[in-house]
């Protein structure tokens, strides 16, 4: 062992969303809409020390095959009004929330995660997604014509203009002098500029500047593209790898960008989802995660799985018989929208090739072979074991924390938060207490320097 | 004052909140903390203390500009109160710290998009438990549409108000996009929906065309209220064919006269004449013990402010027992309640909940408790029925 100081995890509670990971046929599965649900989800996390509490975002429900998805939890709030309204609810908790670069406009967005900073003293942070699709677009008034390859011009010259709007007030402006009649000290606070490809506006933005100078930021693509837009001005990822080699891969691939953009190893923070299952023994977790995963993946859902690889219909099979033996189509898929699943496979024959070959070897149904190809629990057995994990990953640079996704709503956060933060807190490796009350304190992020203050701060490093 | 002998109908009161209040100089009134404006327990103390009174609702003004006297653009003024935070999240974070008050933020239609719009408020709906409204608004100022860079001002003549109606109605389609009874978590057959009762709303307008469901499930409401501020004939039209509360100004003489007979006319035209549409007579109130005191408290802020105080509606200065004369008078033109606009929030909002209320009590004209738990019971509004939902065989 090195003499390394222990590594400080970061731990965060995602609501749980609109996907099979939630179990919604457990009769301990409560609403995922009202308001009673989010309190008791944000209150188990704030109570366990939780850095924040995350939200993804969803614009168009999903549709396989031409009609509505009907077999996993669909419906969510909006993200900038629930956490709102959570704000009134915690007090420590960070608030954050995905909300898409490519579907809103700059002004209006920054004014709403501004004002939830002052609303949350302090507490927000934003998930820049990127989903470009026209079918999403069918809600919007853009429309879907934006091209996948600007997807990240869009997000990057979105938030960039972003950041000189929270930065067209440094924070100094407000004397609210009564005596003196003296609202502004600058008549000039807010006046902002921008042209650009994507956006050319001007005037004068509405919101002083907040506790927390703007939003953490949070970047969750996976693409070259996406490591770059985080490398080069993202607090945080969330990240897609949870295990051990896969972790280690990215976390070195991402944090080795940062030197390049003039940032320091410290100033992103490397987050997986992680799913996890809790059991009084690793035997009794094992054979529960088991059965979550029974649950999780219906035969219908399997066949469903599968159509998003074959991109048909291959409702005529049967989930506990083999995998089809005709091919994929290939090319655009059509048969279902907004899952952002579908884009994971690039090469659809060759991972049907495989997958034939895997079932064929361990003599899989459909529905076992599903099982078995999509994303297993990332922590499951005791709490003992599951903080050793938890720990052993964080140390060895596979992440800095984990952003933990339950499988149950509401109550799916209890038990890690009575039997697993208690032991990550004796091992010294999690905090006991709130250090500080902003989401920066939270991830040891500092507070930026609006852009014209900059000007009498001291030079960033030179890059090579 | 001795109560009339038949007691009239009650009145509906809402207030106004926008920074320290209407007047310019309301910021620099004793207990007006300017300096608490951007936080959430200035907001949530004037929410409790209206709520506290009993009044309906509590609308939250909004722009997507900074404040300013001229029309033009910026005024570059550093006497008057400037920023402001997003109103639907403001209203959010009051939301879980009341219980029966109708939570109305406003909400510019010209720069939004109804989708979120929609989603956004059947959310305040979610989270208040029933209690959400929005105050749907136009902007045809042009430097607020270079904040967005789509399109350049000037609009044509009633075209932004035409577009808000587009836009209303789909937030309208998207509250129903969903049934009530869309989640059935089903587990015999594994379904979670009934995709039989989430309905695409296909909205083609010459704006924007939408497409639907919803991603929020249908709120407590069923249909939030929808609320609108009336000058003039395009304004009318928006408020008879959109909304179920429209405010007009409460001058005295024959003006709000004319404007209820237009849009009940406007109503009638668009074939919801059957369908309620409260309109509240929308008034500036300076709040005192006696008119000379109210009238001596409006001087003095004129003098900070350095301008006579105009407003751009009706202004009152006087006692509770005034102000409840005028209001019981006023609504003769067809008003059915009032959305005051304390002068300064800090004194003029517990005047309207500590004076007011108990003058409008004692003449039999205002509730003495809450009579319902969701704002469309406050208002008397029955829940609508879901426009997709098919009658039960
Ligand atoms: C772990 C993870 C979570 C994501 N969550 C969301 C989400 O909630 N909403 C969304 O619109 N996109 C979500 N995305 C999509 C990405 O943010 C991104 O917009 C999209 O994948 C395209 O970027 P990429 O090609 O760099 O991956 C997520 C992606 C990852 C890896």
């Amino acid at each position: 062992m090195s003499s390394k100081p222990l590594k400080q995890i970061h731990l965060a509670a995602h609501f749980p969303g609109v996907n099979n990971t939630t179990v919604w046929s457990d009769p301990a599965a409560g609403s995922h809409i009202d308001f009673d649900s989010f309190i008791h989800f944000a209150r188990t996390a704030e109570r366990a020390k939780f850095d924040f509490l995350f939200l993804a975002e969803g614009l168009r429900l999903r549709e396989q095959g031409g009609e509505i998805y009907d077999l996993d939890v669909v419906g969510r709030p909006d993200t900038f009004t629930v956490l709102a309204a959570l704000a009134a609810v915690t007090d420590r908790l960070g608030l954050t929330g995905t909300i898409n670069s490519t579907f809103n406009e700059p002004y209006e967005v920054a004014r709403q995660f501004a004002t939830l900073d002052h609303l949350s003293e302090g507490r927000a942070a934003w998930n820049v997604v990127t989903s470009w699709d026209a079918f999403t677009g069918e809600n919007f008034r853009r429309g879907g014509f934006l091209p996948r390859e600007d997807r990240y011009s869009r997000a990057q010259e979105f938030l960039a203009t972003a950041t000189e709007l929270f930065d067209s007030w440094d924070g100094s402006e407000i004397a609210a002098d009564a005596g003196s009649g003296t609202f502004l000290r600058d008549a000039r606070a807010g006046a902002f500029a921008h042209r650009g490809r994507h956006f050319d506006i001007e005037g004068r933005f509405n919101v002083p500047r907040s506790p927390q100078g703007r939003p953490v930021i949070f970047q969750a693509g996976d693409s070259e593209e996406g490591r770059e837009f985080a490398a080069a001005g993202a607090d945080a990822i969330f990240g897609r790898y949870g295990t051990l080699d896969a972790g280690r891969e990215f976390y070195a691939d991402v944090k080795g960008r940062l030197a390049r953009h003039g940032r320091t190893h410290d100033q992103l923070k490397i987050l997986p989802a992680a799913t996890f299952v809790l059991g009084d023994t690793d035997a009794e977790a094992r054979e529960i995660a088991h059965e979550v995963r029974r649950l999780q993946v219906s035969g219908q859902t399997a066949i469903k799985f599968l159509e998003h690889v074959w991109n048909r219909d291959l409702s005529a099979y049967d989930p506990d018989g083999p995998l089809p033996e005709i091919d994929p189509l290939v090319g655009e898929n059509t048969i279902a929208l907004g899952r952002a699943s579908v884009r994971q496979f690039r090469d659809p024959l060759a991972t049907a090739r495989q997958w034939r070959e895997l079932a064929r070897a361990k003599n899989l149904s459909i529905r076992e072979l599903v099982i078995s190809a999509t994303a297993d629990q990332t922590f499951v057995g005791s709490a003992a074991t599951i903080a050793e994990s938890i720990d052993t990953l964080v140390q060895a640079d596979a992440a800095d924390g984990f952003i933990l996704v339950p499988h149950i709503t509401p109550g799916g956060l209890d038990g890690f938060a009575d039997s697993v933060v208690p032991l990550l807190q004796e091992r010294g490796v999690f905090r006991t207490e709130y250090e500080g009350t902003t989401l920066r304190d939270h991830l040891g992020l500092a507070v930026p320097t609006p852009a014209s203050a900059s000007a009498s701060a001291p030079a960033p490093a030179p890059v090579s | 004052m001795s109560a009339p002998s038949s007691s009239p109908a009650p009145l509906h009161l809402a207030v106004a909140l926008d920074g320290a209040g209407r007047h310019p100089a309301a910021w620099r009134e004793p207990g007006a903390r300017p300096d608490e404006l951007f936080t959430a327990r200035y907001w949530a103390g004037f929410a409790a203390e209206a709520e506290a009174g009993l009044l309906d609702f509590i609308t939250f003004e909004d722009g997507l500009a900074l404040q300013s006297s001229s029309p033009t653009g910026s005024d570059e003024r550093t006497d008057r109160v400037r920023g402001r935070l997003d109103a639907v999240l403001t209203a959010a974070r009051v939301a879980p710290l009341t219980r029966r008050i109708g939570l109305v933020p406003t909400v510019t239609a010209t720069h939004t998009e109804p989708f979120h719009i929609s989603k956004a408020i059947a959310t305040l709906d979610h989270v208040s438990r029933g209690r959400a409204g929005l105050r749907i608004q136009v902007s045809e100022l042009a430097h607020e549409a270079r904040h967005f860079g789509r399109r350049t001002a000037p609009f044509a003549d009633g075209e932004l108000h035409a577009e808000a109606a587009d836009h209303v109605e789909v937030v309208r389609r998207l509250w129903d996009s969903w049934e009530d009874d869309a989640e059935i978590r089903d587990v015999a057959t594994g379904r979670f929906v009934d995709r039989e009762k989430l309905h695409h709303i296909d909205f083609e307008g010459r704006h924007f065309s939408v497409r639907g469901p919803s991603i929020t499930p249908r709120p407590p409401q069923g249909q939030p209220v929808v609320t609108a501020s009336g000058a003039g004939e395009a304004s009318y039209a928006l408020i008879a064919r959109s909304t179920e509360v429209g405010y007009v100004a409460a001058h005295d003489g024959d003006g709000p006269r004319a404007a209820v007979a237009a849009i009940r006319r406007a109503r009638e035209a668009t074939g919801l004449a059957a369908d309620p549409l409260h309109l509240f007579g929308e008034l500036t109130v300076f709040l005192d013990a006696d008119a000379p005191a109210a009238a001596a408290r409006l001087e003095r802020l004129d003098a900070l402010a350095g301008d006579p105080y105009v407003g751009d509606g009706a202004v009152f200065t006087g006692s509770a027992g005034q102000l409840a004369d005028l209001l019981l008078e006023r609504r003769a033109a067809g008003l059915s309640g009032f959305l005051l606009r304390p002068g300064v929030i800090a004194h003029d909002l517990p005047a309207i909940t500590r004076t007011l209320v108990p003058e409008l009590q004692r003449r039999g004209t205002f509730r003495r408790a809450y009579e319902a738990d969701t704002l469309r019971g406050l208002l008397g509004l029955e829940r609508p029925t879901n426009r997709y939902a098919r009658p039960a065989a």
